[in-house]
């Protein structure tokens, strides 16, 4: 067991070491819905919802697998737990709100092969994180992961319409926008010592 | 993957099918598949050029067993098994690198893991070896690999060089070589992946002007 506080736990890792910014985790949707503002907080949002879940089944399938001695299926059977989770939620969204489903479109599925996901699940496995530490751990990964995801997408919604050169529109200019911020949370080190 | 569809009417020789992942779809610089490895672990060439050979193996596995039971396994769960059969191989790989070097096995950390969710593997499984024989989605497979592979090594080589003066641990430079610490730290990556997507758009544009 590790002694951090929860506070520092949940500062640690939405800001210092933000998944999208310093640990470079789910880049995919990072650079695909963060196009508009609208998406983004909705992507979001689904994103930290589907990690609070799968972290907290996680830890119940690490404790399981550890006591029959079978720690290589870990991998496997996170995978599992966290496809079937965005199954579960993509026929809740489906079920509560279909205009929000029609807006998230592909995304949604896609958020099983975000590995911010997988990343918070096999990170606080490392970090032998209890239940409720993993808990806060996922809660501040999926608000990191929400605030980049909207700082980059104003950013990008602000640069629509600014004169740049041919060659660097699309991806090449996310990536700098992306640098730039990158050494702007530099800046959060030590916040959570 | 829409590339695919295009290239796939034509008729197209193996060796085609594995030039194409070298350049023309190369999956980072062209198609920006599979981004969180890239920048993850490009800090020095010798991650790079282990996680690219590292991702190259899964991909080559997978291809083979998904294009082998492609007639079998029913449709709607197909991307449930393909994720299976990924990360089966993973778990293979994360405990070879476990066996044959500690060191780097706890360098390059959870991002061997993280290759189960690399969009690049499960994409060339779903776009080609689903639908195309085994012998093409080897090559197909051994092209893209490569071309992962040649990519990362592109940034690591780049930022290990200024971030650290060196390449593969052989000092490149005299004592008064100031590094540039920015290029070893997560906002490096970014940026030195941006400039070479701008210099592959510049090739690109100035190709098809002339």
């Amino acid at each position: 067991m590790n002694t951090e506080s929860l506070g520092t736990i949940f500062l640690n890792a939405c800001l210092v070491n933000n998944f999208v910014l310093a640990y470079f985790l789910g880049i995919c949707p990072f650079l695909g819905v963060s196009g508009k503002m609208e998406t983004a907080t909705k992507m979001g949002a689904a994103v930290m919802f589907v990690m609070l879940i799968s972290s907290m089944c996680a830890y119940g399938i690490h404790a399981f697998l550890v006591s029959i001695g079978a720690p290589f299926l870990q991998l496997i059977s996170y995978i599992v737990v966290i496809a079937s989770t965005v199954q579960l939620v993509e026929m809740f969204i489906k079920k509560m709100s279909p205009a929000l489903f029609r807006s998230l479109g592909i995304f949604l599925p896609l958020i099983t092969t975000n590995c911010a996901i997988l990343g918070v699940a096999l990170f606080q496995t490392n970090k032998a994180y209890g239940f409720l530490e993993s808990i806060v751990y996922a809660l501040g990964a999926g608000a990191g992961f929400t605030l980049a995801l909207i700082l980059i997408a104003g950013l990008r919604e602000q640069l629509e319409f600014a004169d740049i050169p041919k060659i660097s529109k699309g991806t090449a200019l996310t990536l700098f926008i992306a640098g730039i911020l990158s050494l702007c949370f530099m800046g959060f080190a030590g916040l959570g010592a | 993957m829409s590339n695919d569809n295009a290239s796939s009417k034509e008729k197209v020789t193996t060796t085609d099918e594995f030039i194409k992942g070298l350049w023309k779809d190369n999956p980072v610089f062209v198609q920006v598949l599979g981004m969180c490895p890239v920048l993850a672990v490009s800090n020095t060439a010798e991650n790079a050029l282990a996680m690219g050979l590292a991702t190259a193996f899964v991909l080559l596995m997978s291809n083979i067993l998904v294009s082998l039971l492609r007639n079998f396994v029913p449709k709607q769960v197909r991307i449930a098994s393909y994720i299976l059969i990924i990360a089966t191989f993973v778990t293979v790989v994360d405990y070879a690198i476990q066996a044959i070097s500690v060191e780097l096995h706890k360098s390059l950390g959870a991002f061997i893991s993280l290759i189960v969710v690399n969009c690049l593997i499960l994409s060339r499984a779903e776009a080609f070896a689903s639908k195309n024989t085994v012998w093409k989605s080897i090559f197909d497979a051994l092209g893209m690999g490569l071309g992962f592979t040649f990519a990362l090594f592109c940034l690591g080589a780049v930022r290990e060089i200024l971030g650290n003066g060196s390449l593969f641990n052989i000092s490149l430079f005299s004592e008064g070589f100031q590094s540039w610490i920015v290029m070893i730290l997560p906002a490096g990556g970014f940026f030195t992946l941006a400039i070479w997507l701008l210099i592959i758009n510049g090739i690109q544009t100035r190709k098809t002007k002339s």
